[in-house]
């Protein structure tokens, strides 16, 4: 598969943002743990004055995983994939290396900012778009900073044809692009008013508009970010790491260009029963029905690709990672169809089988990838065999083990929150108040909270692992082919 | 096909961008100027409550309330009448949220007084035993601010055509006569409190969050 004369690949900028990974990975999962158990113990909510409420943490722990822990996890598999499925080296070119490190600063820049400006309760409410209008325009500078990157490599590439995990890093750049800009516009109120806090802007739509565009923008950021970047990662790393080839090309285009045109009618999905036109929500009923196709199918196309080789998942805990990644991949895209017909969402919305879904989604799928993802780099980045394949082990079990913990308690805690708002006595009226609904939650906040807890000490293992891997490992003579060189 | 887009980027791009953007463009555009219409009734917040609403905000209130309240028996025996599109006419941001830690909040001012309020923000449990909401003291000393939402709601005046001034609806004017508007408005709320902090300082011309956040909460019916 490897030329004799193989490229000298220059990691500088995919190993800057493997650190970021790593770093904001712990800020944002331990935020999330804290943000967990202060709903089962409430007075955790006064750690630290006014920023230590839930509230104000909560779009810590959102952003922070998502912008932070899981964009730099992007940034970082780019910069690493691109360069090989390109077959050109960022060595080459002076301007993109400047412009690697530019995006890399700029990122961490844009990120710290956004950590203070949230904690200070500078916020436009919207989820996942949190930020004011100046880190929006941060923002978009940053993106096309990997913009520049992304297509500059394609430009000097040798490999003339595209493989199929640049596909999906372009759709990726494209998607966000158009869904952060549209769903960002808002006009700052002190340059028309020329008074109050400079910062301050007020969104460009109104109700139900804003609702709409919010969910186009926030269900697809769920698409740009939480899957077609990871699509890209495990077409690459699980062929790579296993040596199989992909299953079938013919199906990763279906899979591509299938989940391209359905995943955006999708949207309304989380606008069932509101005041959105009622065929705009039925349209996002039935696309996300049909969702299941493209999502099965790169999922099936990986797992096919393990045809026949499936002793692999005893010998190498990082095919174990990227199968079980597939596996949540096609619980999580089989259970939101579900959530969104519409006599489930009745039920559904509103509750906690929501994060629930979630985060078997993200905590599966995206964690699990991400991880899987870093520690094939780090061998090839590091010249170092990965430092403990035992521990990689327990990280695997002890992880798996949190999530499972953490999705059975929020179905659990959804579907009875949902049943008792509804519930009636004998004579039509409600049988509950809602405190009744809360407090019978407790218990499952608590598992659940746990269930968090485990997966953040798994990540403090990789953590570890990394480190070790990074400063401490044997060094190997010549670059791996397939599996990743491990010591036991 | 695939294969020439898979050897040209640039089409490829346009390609994708083009599948991409087609959901978007027929959802969301055909119902745009019909959704953006108030129903009959709805006004404009007025300065108080705009920064009572940007304390909302700022704490993420919306992150366990949601304002937005499903046409089914169960949700209008509990929280009122179901929302319709119009009612939101005003709504920038929208805060329907997404989840319900805590109930609904549409209509919460229909039935919750200033004083409940004063009491559930300094500590929930006080009022409803059991709740896991925490208590939000910080709102009793710090100022709301009275000058980012009068520039928001003049920005919305100017900009989206919001009808402030106009008859029968909430006066907006200049920024001194707004801000004697908010500190009337205020006066009422501070009246039902029992907070000597949050009375003390109303008297030495500072309007306390809480009080602020209370002026919102009253207004939404």
């Amino acid at each position: 598969m490897q030329e004799k004369n193989a490229l000298n690949y220059d990691y500088t900028v995919a190993k800057c943002f493997t650190y970021a990974t790593i770093l904001f990975g712990i800020i944002g999962m331990l935020i999330g743990v804290v943000i967990a158990y202060q709903m089962a113990f409430p007075q955790l909510n006064y750690l630290a004055g006014e920023y230590g409420t839930y509230s104000r943490l909560r779009p810590l722990h959102t952003s922070g995983v998502i912008f932070g822990f899981l964009l730099s996890g992007i940034f970082a598999t780019w910069y690493y994939v691109g360069q090989r499925v390109l077959k050109v080296s960022m060595a080459e070119s002076k301007f993109l290396m400047v412009i690697g490190k530019l995006h890399f600063w700029v990122y961490m820049i844009v990120i710290l900012t956004a950590v203070v400006t949230l904690f200070m309760g500078i916020s436009t409410s919207k989820e996942y778009a949190e930020l004011e209008w100046p880190l929006d325009i941060a923002v978009v500078v940053l993106w096309v900073l990997w913009g520049i990157s992304i297509f500059g490599l394609v430009g000097i590439r040798r490999e003339k044809t595209l493989y199929i995990s640049m596909w999906y890093y372009i759709a990726t750049f494209l998607g966000v692009a158009m869904l952060w800009i549209f769903n960002n516009m808002e006009v700052p109120t002190f340059l028309v008013a020329g008074m109050g806090k400079w910062y301050h802007s007020v969104s460009m739509y109104a109700g139900t508009n804003d609702a709409m565009v919010q969910w186009w923008y926030g269900h697809n950021a769920v698409a740009f970010v939480f899957t077609v970047p990871i699509i890209a990662m495990i077409y690459y790393f699980l062929p790579k790491e296993s040596g199989q080839p992909v299953f079938s090309y013919k199906l990763s285009l279906l899979s591509f260009w299938g989940l391209m045109f359905v995943y955006l009618w999708a949207g309304g999905h989380h606008l069932l029963f509101s005041t959105v036109p009622d065929w705009v929500q039925t349209m996002g009923s039935i696309f996300s029905v049909i969702l299941i196709l493209p999502s099965w199918g790169s999922a099936i196309n990986m797992l096919l690709t393990m045809k026949g080789q499936w002793g692999q998942l005893k010998e190498n805990p990082l095919v174990k990672f990227m199968v079980l990644a597939s596996t949540f991949y096609m619980l999580s895209t089989l259970e939101g169809p579900i959530q969104a017909i519409k006599s489930v969402n009745a039920l559904a919305h509103f509750t906690d089988w929501i994060p629930g879904h979630v985060h078997d989604g993200t905590l599966g799928w995206v964690g699990f990838m991400t991880m899987a993802a870093l520690y094939h780099m780090a061998p090839r980045m590091y010249k170092r065999e990965l430092y403990s394949k035992k521990l990689m082990d327990s990280q695997f079990w002890l992880q798996t083990t949190g999530i499972v913990m953490y999705f059975s308690s929020m179905w659990i805690a959804g579907i009875t929150q949902g049943m008792m708002w509804r519930a009636t006595d004998q004579f039509g009226n409600l049988a509950y108040s809602f405190i009744d609904t809360v407090t019978v939650l407790i218990p499952y906040y608590a598992l659940r909270a746990t269930g968090g807890l485990l997966y953040l000490i798994g990540f403090f293992m990789f953590t570890y692992n990394m480190y070790k891997t990074m400063t401490a490992s044997k060094a190997i003579a010549s670059e791996p082919q397939n599996a990743s060189p491990m010591a036991a | 096909m695939f294969h020439w887009l898979e050897r040209n980027p640039f089409f490829f791009a346009v390609g994708v961008f083009l599948v991409v953007a087609y959901a978007g463009v027929v959802t969301i555009l055909p119902d745009f100027m019909e959704s953006a219409r108030p129903v009959a009734g709805t006004k404009p917040y007025t300065v108080l409550e705009l920064a009572g609403r940007q304390i909302y905000i700022k704490d993420s209130c919306n992150a366990c309330h949601s304002q937005l309240v499903r046409p089914f028996k169960s949700e209008t025996d509990r929280y009122g009448m179901y929302s319709l599109s119009g009612e939101y006419a005003y709504d920038r941001p929208f805060l329907w949220g997404s989840k319900r830690t805590g109930p609904d909040l549409m209509r919460v001012g229909n039935y919750r007084t200033s004083d409940w309020h004063e009491y559930h923000m300094a500590k929930p449990t006080d009022v409803v035993p059991g709740s896991i909401m925490p208590a939000y003291k910080h709102m009793f000393s710090n100022n709301a601010d009275i000058e980012t939402a009068y520039a928001e709601a003049y920005t919305v005046k100017t900009v989206f055509n919001v009808p402030y001034d106009k008859p029968d609806m909430p006066k907006l004017g200049t920024f001194d006569q707004a801000k004697k508007e908010a500190f009337d408005a205020a006066a009422v709320i501070v009246a039902d409190m029992k907070s000597t902090e949050v009375k003390e300082a109303f008297k030495r011309g500072e309007i306390k969050e809480i009080v602020a956040l209370i002026a919102y909460l009253n207004s939404l019916k």
